[in-house]
């Protein structure tokens, strides 16, 4: 078989870093070859590379793509040449249709006129292909994450790829459309289009990879044939850092205590369609010390009801009441909320996390600046003994507590984030997808964080699709269906059929 | 899993020469620029630029686009915009005016009352804004008409004036010798060594601090050096002031607002949120900053300001005219932006704004002394404008 694509010697520094470091990678054609390492090890920037968004020039080594050398200066040259790159960051337009989204800036057109009817029937076809039973003309921002992925992939396949890069496309999917995008990659490949897949989810990668990258620390560790023989996850960890993991999760004996949170009869209606009711109702509770998970479907309204529980952050027409240590808190407003003891650690950190402009060292205090200051002037010594603290902590892969969190990798952003909070010593702290596109050994770190604020008295409410985190991590699981919770099962019987069984069975009712 | 970046914490700090002059070009590029532009119209000017008399003109000229600058920087960095200004100047200083001057009211009144008003006028914009989500620039332009037809009715078409000498003092006086120098003034040339030493004491201090935490610190020779030329500058500034008639007044109103503004900003929770608010409005709300609240304030802040400077500015023409500030508006947007300000928000410093001010107000002065007309005046000041935002830009991606 012969490589598609071969990457030689890559070497690139950004100010004070250097991403890659004499990185090889060889793609043979019609295979899938996962590309994996530890948050910041490099592998976006790699792709970027490839994909001509750090044009020739900027880098150094070579490419070889289909037998040739290629100095790509754009995306343009690229994806001419049939390299189709879906970001790590959707790059969608929220206010246009998938039909405009699809062939945006490659429109149907006949002396700039565009042909309407030919894009829709071409759409339909495409979302066809990719499993998507969406009408061409619904708006984008009407779709979840999990369909606005097809609708990315349905636009690759829209220009003639031959090589199709996704850059963690499952993190926020969950496990069955995951599912279903990978065997599309499958169908793909039976078709001769080849892709380089990078993903923290090392089941998937064991699943459909033909033979995985490794990098560490800007360089290739090393290149695993799995049609050679199976690779399993713990050998991909192993490469990933550098020795065996015997455990995905900390070992950790819960002190539970008694009732410290409560919420009661929580209901919340659709921001804009004033007649849906998102949150139903929703009576739980968390005792100090416990690890409380909120299982469910995207889209079952998890996020939702902790954003209106966080100063009425999401929703109107919010009713019920929350309580700490048995007396009722207010949590009209996000200041309120976390000044009694609240915090929520968001889901999507670009939009509603991260000031990307700032440095690290001002995102970590941001939320508890008076935490740093004395009288409203900010110690500017004790902010960076602070940020630095957790960058320690946290093992926040950066040059220094003063890089902009916007050129940090994906994965380090959301320990920022999650360092925030941290820093603002919330006595229930409510995490939502608190280790998506984190690596396997930072999520070990951030189930230890966890675990030590458990045993430290509070309490954690944890939300989250990936259902062997809640088994691996929480005391007791709710299950939330439709906007209301169907299901409270305890860490000895859960299990992960348990808790499909109660959202089918809950989707029936 | 400890052991990963720990020997990267404590990485060199002590950069070389070459590579922090790479990173912060942007920084020193700005001061740097304004020198040159400087030492260009001296020259060309033969020297006129910075006799004492013109340089005494200069400050006077500039001091209330400056201190415009200031608050209008805290509005674009919160993400917004004021075209309002120009017309709060006119109105404020006709409002003075007929205070004064028609119903006799006293000018210590006068300018609590002018400021109050000002204030409300910032209130009154920044309502909409805030709490209703009115695009600022629909609102101030707005509020650019209704307060230029304000102006026109309040004076009747007819300029106002002239005012009480304790008013007129704001702008034109001068502050008084305490040491009784005959043709010298000694007080001005005490107070600029005495801010020089203070400045010195607290970078020295800071940079101290710095060290000994571990922060990335400006290699040494480049830190004496660039304390030793704004010592320089402010002394022999102060010397040649003192020759002439001292320092104005309202170079002292500039200098403490410039300090108290940059303060905040640097070092203050409130300067922080208001960067964070124009970074990403919705992660600073979920930390609990109280966005609305303080995009409120950016607006009353920058409408005392606003009233500050009309006040100012008719106290130097010692008239109200219906004129008055007119496009007073875009020399301080300009400012802002030449000094490094994003238009997206977030990004802006006071001491890039102010220097801003002085590139304008350098270029103004200079070719109104080469005899340049008004017309091709506009052209220059439009083109440099777009070169420095340019520059600014390009360094950025780099
Ligand atoms: N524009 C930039 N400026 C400075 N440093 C950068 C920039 N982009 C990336 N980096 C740095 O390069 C390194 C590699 O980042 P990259 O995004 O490729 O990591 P990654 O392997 O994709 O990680 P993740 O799994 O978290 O997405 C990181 O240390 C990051 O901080
Ligand atoms: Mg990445």
């Amino acid at each position: 078989m012969n490589a598609i694509l071969e990457m030689q010697g890559i070497t690139k520094t950004f100010p004070g870093v250097k991403a890659l470091d004499n990185v090889n990678i060889t793609v043979k054609a019609g295979e899938i070859h996962a590309l994996v390492g530890e948050n910041g090890a490099g592998k976006s920037t790699l792709m970027k590379v490839l994909s001509g968004v750090y044009p020739h020039g900027s880098y150094s080594g070579d490419i070889y793509y289909d037998g040739q050398e290629r100095r790509f200066k754009g995306i343009a040259d690229s994806e001419e040449l049939g390299i189709i790159i879906i970001h790590q960051e959707l790059a969608l337009v929220p206010l246009l249709s998938i039909a405009e989204n699809i062939f945006l800036g490659n429109e149907q057109a006949e002396y700039g006129i565009i042909d309407w009817s030919a894009a829709f029937a071409r759409t339909k076809e495409l979302l066809k292909t990719v499993g998507l039973n969406e009408s061409p003309d619904t708006l984008v921002t009407n779709l979840g994450v999990g369909k606005q992925q097809l609708v990315e992939i349905a636009k690759a396949l829209s220009k003639k790829v031959k090589l199709l890069i996704l850059d963690e496309p499952t993190a926020s999917l969950n496990e069955k459309d995951s599912d279903a995008l990978l065997a599309l990659l499958l169908r793909f490949k039976a078709q001769g289009i080849s892709s380089i897949l990078i993903s923290h989810k090392l089941n998937e990668i064991s699943k459909v990879a033909d033979s995985i990258t490794v990098l560490r620390d800007g360089s290739t560790v090393e290149t695993l044939d799995c049609r050679l023989e199976a690779i399993s996850e713990d050998r991909i960890i192993r490469g990933m850092v550098g020795r065996t993991m015997a455990d995905r999760y900390p070992k950790h004996e819960p002190k539970i205590g008694e009732t410290i949170f409560q919420v009661e009869n929580w209901s919340a209606y659709h921001p804009i369609h004033t007649n849906v009711q998102v949150v139903k109702g929703i009576n739980l509770h968390i005792r100090r010390g416990e690890i409380v998970g909120i299982a469910g479907l995207m889209g079952a309204g998890r996020t939702e009801f902790a954003m209106s529980l966080f100063g009425r952050s999401y929703g109107q027409n919010i009713s019920g009441r929350v309580l700490l240590h048995g007396k009722e808190i207010d949590v009209s407003t996000v200041g309120k909320a976390v000044s009694n003891g609240i915090a929520y650690v968001t889901e999507d950190r670009k939009t509603y996390g991260l000031i990307l402009d700032e440095d690290i060292r001002k995102n970590v205090t941001l939320a508890h600046l008076n935490g740093v200051s004395e009288r409203l002037v900010i110690d500017d010594i004790r902010e960076m003994k602070v940020a630095n603290d957790y960058r320690r902590r946290l093992n926040i892969r950066s040059s220094n507590v003063f890089q902009q969190t916007v050129n940090l990798s994906g994965g380090n952003q959301q320990k920022v984030v999650l360092s925030k909070w941290l820093f603002a010593d919330p006595e229930i702290l409510i995490l939502d997808e608190p280790t998506r596109g984190i690596d396997v050994g930072a999520k070990y770190e951030i189930y230890t964080i966890i675990n030590q604020l458990a045993d430290a008295g509070k309490g954690v409410l944890v939300i989250s699709s990936e259902m062997p985190e809640l088994l691996g991590m929480c005391d007791r699981i709710y299950v939330m269906n439709e906007g209301a919770l169907i299901a409270e099962l305890d860490a000895g019987e859960a299990s992960q059929e348990k808790i499909m069984h109660a959202i089918v069975k809950g989707g029936r009712r | 899993m400890d052991t990963r970046v720990a020997d990267d914490i404590h990485a060199p700090r002590q950069t070389s020469w070459l590579d922090f002059a790479k990173t912060h070009f942007r920084d020193y590029g700005m001061l740097l620029s304004l020198l040159a532009i400087m030492l260009f119209f001296q020259v060309v000017t033969n020297g006129t630029l910075l006799r004492p008399l013109n340089l005494t003109n200069l400050v006077l000229q500039n001091s209330y686009i400056v201190i415009m600058a200031l608050g209008m920087l805290l509005v674009i960095v919160a993400g917004h915009i004021d075209l309002s200004v120009g017309s709060i100047v006119g109105f404020v200083g006709g409002l003075a005016a007929v205070m004064m001057v028609r119903y006799g009211i006293d000018p210590v009144t006068t300018t609590i009352a002018c400021l109050i008003v000002g204030g409300l006028i910032g209130a009154a914009q920044g309502y909409w804004v805030a709490f209703f989500k009115v695009p600022s620039f629909i609102v101030t332009l707005a509020g650019m008409l209704v307060f230029k037809g304000l102006t026109l009715a309040l004076l009747g078409g007819m300029s106002v004036g002239p005012f009480p000498t304790v008013f007129q003092r704001l702008s034109s006086g001068f502050i008084p010798d305490v040491f009784g120098g005959e043709g010298f003034n000694y007080t001005s040339l005490f107070l600029g060594v005495a801010s020089v030493l203070a400045l010195v004491y607290f970078s020295f201090r800071s940079r101290a601090n710095q060290l000994k935490h571990d922060v990335e610190t400006a290699p040494f020779g480049l830190f004496v050096f660039k304390n030793a030329l704004l010592a320089v500058l402010i002394i022999s500034f102060c010397y040649l002031m003192a020759t002439y008639r001292g320092l104005p007044n309202v170079l002292i109103i500039m200098a403490v607002l410039i300090a108290l503004y940059a303060f905040v900003t640097n070092r203050t929770t409130i300067g922080r949120r208001i960067y964070a608010l124009g970074g990403n409005e919705k992660a600073a709300r979920l930390s609990g900053i109280k966005t609305e609240r303080l995009t409120f304030l950016t607006f009353v802040n920058m409408g005392v300001l606003a009233g500050l400077a009309g006040l100012i500015f008719a106290a130097r023409l010692n008239t109200a005219t219906p004129k008055a500030g007119l496009g007073f508006e875009l020399d301080v947007i300009a400012a802002v932006f030449i000094g490094g300000a994003s238009a997206t928000g977030g990004v802006g410093k006071v001491t890039g704004a102010v220097i801003g001010a002085f590139v304008m107000g350098v270029m103004n002065n200079g070719m109104s002394i080469l005899g340049i007309g008004i017309d091709y005046q506009q052209v220059i000041k439009g083109l440099v404008l777009l070169i420095a935002v340019f520059l600014d830009v390009y360094y950025k991606k780099k």
